[in-house]
């Protein structure tokens, strides 16, 4: 996993609550037997006119000019601003994948599903918790100024606004841990083999039917 | 000791380590595995070179992208067949138990899991899939997790977890006839929200939820993800103990006794503190349908789609407002007038044999009325959860009831639910479904998803629009 490293990134708004994972990627993709790629296919039925497929090369497929990460002003983004209880519903990888793929580091919303939001720390994301009021206002502002763009420092734990205001957030500590230093988790926990293996002698007696 | 809930028994029998932050490392014991959600974890092993760590702990089969019909052609779509051939070859290659396409007992892994008897009351229980919440019906913690975990999982046969809170969800009361677990389920999610259970595992409880079969209750703990909850359970009772006993993979001689003595003490002590309680009476519960995008959008059979002027805030206004454009449907429309193009009768929520029986009675209903599915309805399916749900289905000939109705009767698979296979709606088209989710596309890019449970969608395919299922059944 690539560590997370301080991010000065440009604020792309997506104004909708209880964003799923169907519509950050679509089932169609999730046939893939492969990790990467999925950035062109990221919001795939609201991003384009056509009906996507695996395989299609989407530099070619008609463009849904009204989404709003297809305005010019947003290429580039790598902060993704929305509302509540974003990336519910499925637990597939494939969305922070896809995100990640598309360029995106972080991801401020008011909350997140727990799956997605534990999926984005295997994946170098930081989805940033920040209070409903301030996300609005982030909306107001990153809406009003073309170009408006925040400073992500995970190791402090602050975004900081063009104006200079610092908002802080909560981030726990092991994962903020292993994302600002890009600590591969399996490897961490095989330290643990001992406990495991002790573990799993207790269990063959007391829940025997377990290890049958 | 102190009362403790169900959720901190089971946490607390699985705790192999303790950081002092409150993250613990936590022993899996069972871990269901689908084509979708492995690949990429099974090549993370292969690329660092690590092993398995206990390779019976794992069920694999695949669902999401099998046909449900003409399967002896194999999968006709590249892609699916490739995904499908990968998890063939990685168990093979990992010496994991694998019920492959053609085995009779492969269906839906929140199927088979219990119907196995791989799924067991007490046990710890993974699967790279959300759904997996299915499984706490057996007084079991069981949560859907991605899939750095799938392979965390089978490289170490633990995960770093922080503890959830706790919410209570007691439903007591008689539910009135023709009201299910799915409407209980689907009431929950009206009243807490989609987003209402994020952080806390779920205990439902209370007098109507014991009053449940073991059917009933994996459909209730199946729907716990779609209020946000990842994990959902219900407490261990003699109908826990009568369902997996004798199954094939349930303990057997001395070791059952062992364990039935364990699974006895798998509820909530009396006095124990839970962070949340939400309390619904089961008697005033209606059949359920959902009229919008999310499944919290829903209402009973009686009432009227919204109008988003009424919405409790702006962000929900602007969601109802886009929810309609997308549904097609218009504010104060009655929901008995939404008329259908499909029927989807299937899914980890709705496709046991229970599930079967309850619409398989509508079925015989319009026969014996001289109805079938309706005109306008092109297709009604029936996607049984498994070879044996299917292979039982027949035995009490309800395959007979649904095709004289005029419904297909399917061979196992998620089939329409998420339409990963051939089975999806077209842009535009509205179906009656025993699904979990009616998201944007989730039944086919543009297609317009009703949940409703198996009676209620049966009834709709006859009717060809939505009807008060109690009305019918008189």
């Amino acid at each position: 996993m690539k560590p997370f490293t301080p991010l000065h990134g440009l604020v792309a708004p997506l104004d909708r609550a209880n964003v799923d994972t169907d519509a950050i990627i679509p089932k169609q993709f999730l046939k893939s037997i492969k990790r990467s790629g999925f950035g062109p296919n990221a919001f795939d039925e609201w991003r384009y006119l056509d009906r996507g497929e695996p395989g299609m090369d989407c530099t070619n497929r008609p463009i849904n000019p009204d989404f709003v990460l297809n305005q010019a002003r947003y290429q580039g983004a790598s902060v993704l601003l929305t509302r509540e209880n974003f990336g519910c519903g499925s637990s597939r990888e494939h969305a922070p994948w896809a995100l990640e793929d598309y360029g995106f580091r972080a991801i401020i919303a008011s909350s997140f599903a727990d799956i997605f939001f534990n999926n984005c720390f295997k994946n170098g994301v930081l989805p940033i918790v920040l209070a409903a009021d301030v996300v609005d206002r982030l909306f107001q502002e990153t809406l009003a100024t073309e170009g408006y763009c925040l400073n992500v420092d995970l190791a402090a734990q602050t975004v900081t606004t063009p104006s200079g205001e610092v908002i802080a957030f909560e981030v726990d500590g092991e994962r903020k841990h292993r994302l600002l230093n890009g600590l591969d988790d399996i490897a961490l926990t095989l330290q643990f083999t001992d406990q495991i293996k002790a573990y799993e002698e207790r269990r063959r007696v007391e829940a025997a039917w377990l290890f049958a | 000791m102190n009362p403790r809930t169900l959720y901190d028994k089971l946490w607390d029998a699985h705790v192999v380590h303790q950081e002092a932050n409150g993250t613990a490392l936590i022993y899996i014991d069972r871990h269901l595995v689908h084509e979708v959600t492995s690949p990429q974890a099974f090549e993370g092993l292969k690329l660092s070179g690590r092993k398995l760590w206990r390779a019976k702990t794992v069920l694999a089969t695949p669902d999401h992208n099998v046909p449900t019909c003409n399967r002896e052609a194999g999968i006709v779509d590249v892609v699916s067949r490739t995904q499908v051939e990968t998890l063939d070859a990685n168990c093979a290659e990992y010496g994991l138990n694998e019920f492959r396409m053609d085995d009779s007992r492969q269906g839906i892994v929140h199927v088979i899991g219990p119907e196995q008897g791989f799924t067991l009351p007490g046990a710890t229980l993974v699967c790279g899939d959300s759904h997996t919440s299915t499984h706490g019906a057996f007084a079991a913690l069981a949560f859907g997790i991605g899939t750095s975990e799938v392979e965390h999982v089978l490289a170490t046969q633990c995960l770093w977890q922080k503890k959830s809170h706790t919410m209570l969800v007691k439903v007591d009361g008689y539910l009135p006839a023709g009201v299910t677990a799915k409407d209980i389920a689907l009431a929950i999610i009206g009243k807490i929200g989609t987003a209402g259970g994020n952080g806390y595992a779920v205990e439902f409880g209370g007098s109507a939820i014991r009053a449940l079969s073991m059917e009933g209750r994996m459909t209730l703990c199946n729907m716990a993800i779609e209020a946000g909850a990842r994990a959902g359970m219900v407490a261990a009772d003699e109908k826990t103990i009568a369902y997996v006993e004798g199954r094939p993979q349930a303990p057997k001689g001395a070791a059952w006794e062992q364990a039935v003595a364990y699974w006895r003490t798998l509820h909530s002590d009396a006095g124990a503190a839970f962070d949340a309680l939400v309390e619904l009476d089961a008697a005033a519960i209606r059949p359920q349908v959902t009229w919008g995008t999310s499944p919290e959008m829903v209402l009973s059979v009686q009432d009227k789609v919204p109008n988003p002027a009424d919405a409790p805030n702006p962000v929900k206004k602007t969601d109802w407002e886009r929810a309609l454009v997308y549904m097609g449907l218009t504010a104060g429309t009655p929901i008995n007038q939404i008329s259908i193009d499909k029927a989807f009768i299937g899914s980890c929520t709705n496709s046991r044999i229970e599930d079967l029986r309850e619409a398989a009675h509508v079925a015989r209903w319009a026969i014996a009325h001289g109805r079938k599915v309706a005109a306008n309805v092109k297709l009604a399916m029936v996607v049984p959860g498994s070879g044996l749900v299917k292979a039982q289905a027949e035995a009490e000939g309800l395959d007979k009831d649904f095709v004289a109705a005029g419904f297909e009767w399917r061979d196992p698979g998620c089939s329409m639910c998420l339409a990963m296979n051939a089975d999806r709606l077209e842009p535009g088209e509205r179906c009656a479904s025993t699904s979990n989710r009616n998201f944007e596309g989730r039944q086919g890019q543009g297609g317009r998803t009703h949940l409703v449970s198996p009676a209620m969608a049966a009834a709709a395919a006859v009717f060809g629009h939505f009807v008060d299922i109690r009305e019918v059944m008189k």
